[in-house]
């Protein structure tokens, strides 16, 4: 499975709508396989956004506020989405993986990231 | 300083007022990380004061400003109050456009400068500019006092869901107000269904409005949906309310009241969301003492009102109109007519029109119609304005050029009214036809057409 982040900075992007880079990291028997992928966008826009998604076949979203429309037509496409999550990206997605990430999570950068050692 | 030091600095009476105000309230330090924020915000963005503590407050507004919020840097660099409109985006996943406004302040006990973050949430002002923008609704013309106070109304009227009860006299616009609310309205997507009340008898209207099931009466061949069905989710505008039947009367009342009704033959209530807007030239309030109209369903339906003023109220709007429809009528007929002569605008800005703009824009048509030139002169416009001029009491000047006889041409007719044109050339071929004995070859020649046209046009009016 994928992982997708919005990202700003190192923490997840506060807008799905604003995000103009985004962390891809592909888990593998429940840990990130490999280097999570930083991919810039060309600029913001949540349909832009969507399409990647699809396209990378993420079946995670962790992002900031998004709209319904565009929250609901991830979930019509059955792409799990978790929102308003505040905090350090890298944490957030191993929250994720440990189905620990809930919406609205606030995540203080105190988990660390584990790497599947090959 | 701790996270729960900073919040405790702020007096808990301070913090019961702030959460007693119905916008989103913040306190924010110079690096924009959130002090404290009151009930409403937390209401608004999911996360609670005490969770929320420390954070960048653009992350937890979800708002459109991005890290280092203008506005909020502005106020610390500048010291004093700025604002700025943007949007956040709510626990409901909605986009609310905000007016953010910054206020620098010294924090209680430590002197440390701090903001104060009032956001404020300006959807409905945004939905009425947005409407203002829109103009002034589609066909409803008018520069007038009269007409901008409401022009001004109209997205007021849109705004919200209440009955409209349209008022004036015929032809002043009733029907397009109506329509226009509706546009402008959140219903818009949904239908608008106009009904007029005096068109249709008691049981005809009855199913007309809100339908029957087959075999409730005579007739009833098959299921049908009634008005109020078929406007579901939009607007209904019932036009002369002041015809409706007393019976109905009692049924539309119910309707409004509990926004179901029993279509005729049906024993199970059907559910509407139906917006009422009505219309009418009669003075509602004498039907009621006469005892021709509810008096507890004209309360219902008065509830915002809207007197439509007659041509004669609209100083200068007579010109305007007559450029628009000039214009509309020489561009869909194909004609060269561009202006009217200056005798014939004074004529027309004589007149007393009361048929209003129904009047005005048959006269018009007509004039278009008539004129071979690019100059509209008074023999191109019906002659019954120059006798109506001689003799109406209402009218305001009479010229004195025009106050005796008319140029009317041979064949022309003069019609009784503001009729149509259709009505206007029936007529013509009637009296061209009388004139020539019944033929229809010499007919079509006084008339200028070709004997084809003139066969056309019998058969199109039902002469033949």
């Amino acid at each position: 499975m994928k992982i997708l982040a919005t990202l700003q900075n190192n923490d997840i992007a506060p807008r799905f709508d604003l995000a103009t880079e985004v962390l891809i990291a592909k888990i593998v028997r429940g840990k990130i396989s490999g280097e999570p992928r930083t991919v810039l966008l060309p600029g913001p826009g949540s349909d832009a956004l969507c399409s990647l998604v699809i396209r990378e076949e993420a079946s995670l979203v962790i992002c900031g506020g998004i709209e319904e429309a565009h929250f609901q037509y991830l979930v019509w496409k059955k792409i799990e989405v978790i929102d308003r999550v505040i905090g350090p990206a890298p944490q957030a997605i191993a929250l994720a993986i440990a189905k620990q990430l809930r919406p609205g999570e606030i995540v203080r950068p105190t988990i660390r990231l584990e790497t599947e050692r090959r | 300083m701790s996270e729960n030091e900073k919040i405790n600095c702020f007096s808990p009476d301070l913090l019961e007022v702030l959460n007693g105000v119905p916008h989103g309230i913040a306190l924010v330090d110079r690096d924009l990380r959130l002090i404290m924020m009151n009930r409403f915000l937390e209401a608004l963005t999911g996360y609670s004061g005490e969770e929320a503590c420390g954070l960048y407050c653009d992350y937890v507004l979800h708002s459109s400003f991005g890290r280092n919020m203008p506005v909020l840097r502005q106020a610390v660099e500048s010291g004093v109050a700025c604002s700025g409109e943007g949007d956040i985006i709510g626990l409901n996943r909605k986009k609310i456009p905000m007016r953010f406004t910054a206020t620098p302040v010294v924090e209680p006990n430590n002197g440390r400068q701090a903001l104060v973050l009032v956001l404020e949430d300006v959807t409905a002002f945004q939905e009425i500019d947005r409407i203002k923008e829109m103009g002034p609704a589609k066909g409803l013309l008018g520069h007038s006092p009269k007409m901008q106070e409401i022009f001004e109304l109209l997205p007021i009227l849109a705004h919200t869901d209440s009955s409209v009860l349209i008022t004036g006299e015929t032809g002043t616009g009733k029907d397009l107000l109506a329509e226009a609310v509706h546009q402008a309205s959140k219903r818009s997507k949904y239908p608008f269904i106009k009904v007029n009340c005096g068109a249709l008898p008691e049981s005809l209207l009855e199913s007309e409005l809100f339908g029957h099931m087959r075999g409730a009466f005579t007739g009833a061949h098959a299921d049908k949906h009634g008005m109020f069905q078929l406007a579901q989710g939009g607007t209904i505008f019932l036009t002369e309310i002041g015809d409706l039947p007393l019976p109905l009367q009692v049924k539309l009342l119910t309707v409004l009241d509990d926004r179901e009704f029993f279509p005729l033959g049906s024993q199970k209530k059907v559910k509407v969301d139906v917006r009422l807007i009505t219309g009418t030239h009669r003075d509602l309030r004498q039907l009621v003492q006469e005892g021709k109209f509810r008096e507890d369903l004209f309360f219902r339906l008065n509830v915002l009102r809207v007197h439509l003023p007659s041509l004669r109220e609209r100083d200068g709007d007579v010109r305007l109109l007559i450029d628009h429809f000039l214009q509309m009528f020489a561009a869909s007929f194909g004609k060269k007519a561009k202006r009217l002569s200056a005798q014939a605008l004074r004529l027309l800005g004589s007149y007393a029109y009361p048929g209003n703009i129904r009047e005005l824009r048959n006269i018009i048509e007509y004039g278009v119609n008539i004129c071979r030139g690019e100059v509209i002169e008074v023999e191109h416009l019906p002659p019954y304005l120059l006798a109506e001029a001689g003799k109406k009491p209402h009218a305001k000047v009479v010229p004195e050029p025009f106050a005796a006889g008319s140029n009317t041409t041979v064949g022309e007719v003069i019609p009784d009214n503001a009729s149509s044109w259709s009505a206007i050339e029936k007529k013509k071929i009637l009296t061209a036809l009388m004139q020539t004995g019944g033929s229809r070859a010499a007919a079509a020649k006084a008339l200028g057409w070709g004997r084809t046209t003139l066969w056309r046009k019998m058969r199109e009016y039902d002469l033949g």
